[in-house]
């Protein structure tokens, strides 16, 4: 039984190191963009079938948002960004889960022992993926600070130099950002390795029937996880755009 | 340093590991237990605000569960790399 904290290579393009987990990101990517791209293309005003389903997923995010934000045309400035993070983030984690993911691997031979690195890994099991994400949410929380407060307003939110007091507060606030970046990127990897450590680890104990439970906790971790994540941004993203109150 | 006597490395990882996702997960219990009772009191006294007081509920345990994740993470890092 082979855990690997760091995502295994598996081909390499030029200097450029594939990774299993990547490979798992780019089918999420291609699998999105398609379905994106077929359900929106013959839209019907009363929705039926896939439609319905899609409208379902998307009243939910945008409602959600929608109640924290609660200004309707800032909703539909922030909205692309969430609603990606949360799809991208949940169709990640589930598409880790089906079955496959693991056992077919690539017979490799490292420090003398014949090992199996597997072709797929889940998209967020690796720290380069939830590093990414992290910091897009990041960056885009300042962006759209930047562009509803302007860039003076915004940046004072950071160095104000009125008094000592608020200069020490205005710096804590700059470093609270990069942990941001940290602890975002962080629980999303650690939920999700620990899943995949989980289950391989009771896959390895009993095969046959236990693992059950723990892949209905692992659906739900996924979808939690992404809600978090979105919703963590969101109530930054406010946080952001909101002019000081003092 | 001797391997042969007294403990050897991989089992000093393995406590390691254990002590620290046991010690690591104490205090986000707690917290989460917390957050929770305080929350649940917030919408028993004002049932009105079931909603924000959710909300912001489940972002505050995000944030408490966390902690726990990094222990967790810090635990694999031992045993694993």
């Amino acid at each position: 039984m082979e855990i690997s904290l760091a995502a295994e290579k598996i081909a390499q393009i030029g200097s450029f190191k594939v990774t299993n987990s990547l490979l798992l990101s780019w089918i999420t990517t291609i699998l999105l963009a398609v379905l994106a791209l077929t359900v929106s293309s013959k839209r019907n005003l009363i929705p039926s079938g896939i439609q319905n389903f899609f409208e379902l997923i998307v009243e939910f995010l945008y409602n959600t948002v929608n109640d924290v934000i609660g200004n309707e045309k800032m909703t539909k400035k922030y909205f692309p960004l969430l609603a990606t993070i949360f799809l991208f983030i949940v169709f990640n984690n589930w598409i880790g889960l089906l079955p496959g993911i693991g056992p077919i691997g690539i017979n490799e031979i490292k420090e003398g022992k014949q090992i199996l690195v597997p072709l797929f890994r889940g998209g967020n099991a690796d720290l380069n993926t939830t590093l990414a994400l992290a910091i897009t949410a990041v960056i885009g929380v300042q962006v759209f600070g930047v562009a509803a407060l302007g860039t003076a307003k915004y940046a004072k939110k950071f160095f104000n130099f009125s008094n000592p007091i608020n200069f020490f507060v205005g710096m804590l606030e700059l470093i609270s950002e990069f942990s941001k970046m940290i602890s975002f990127s962080f629980r999303l990897f650690g939920n999700i390795f620990a899943g995949e450590v989980l289950l391989m680890v009771i896959a390895s104990l009993v095969p046959v029937i236990a693992p059950l439970p723990f892949f209905l906790l692992e659906l739900f971790v996924g979808i939690v996880q992404a809600l978090v994540f979105m919703m963590l941004a969101l109530v930054f993203i406010k946080g952001a755009t909101t002019a000081e109150a003092h | 340093m001797e391997s042969q006597t007294g403990l050897s490395l991989e089992v000093i990882k393995t406590i390691a590991t254990a002590i620290t996702i046991a010690v690591g997960s104490i205090a986000p219990a707690i917290a989460i237990g917390w957050i929770g009772s305080k929350g649940l009191e917030a919408i028993g006294r004002n049932p009105e605000a079931a909603g924000k007081v959710q909300s912001s509920m489940i972002l505050a345990i995000a944030f408490a569960e966390a902690i726990a994740i990094y222990a967790l993470v810090i635990a694999l890092i031992v045993k694993f790399v």
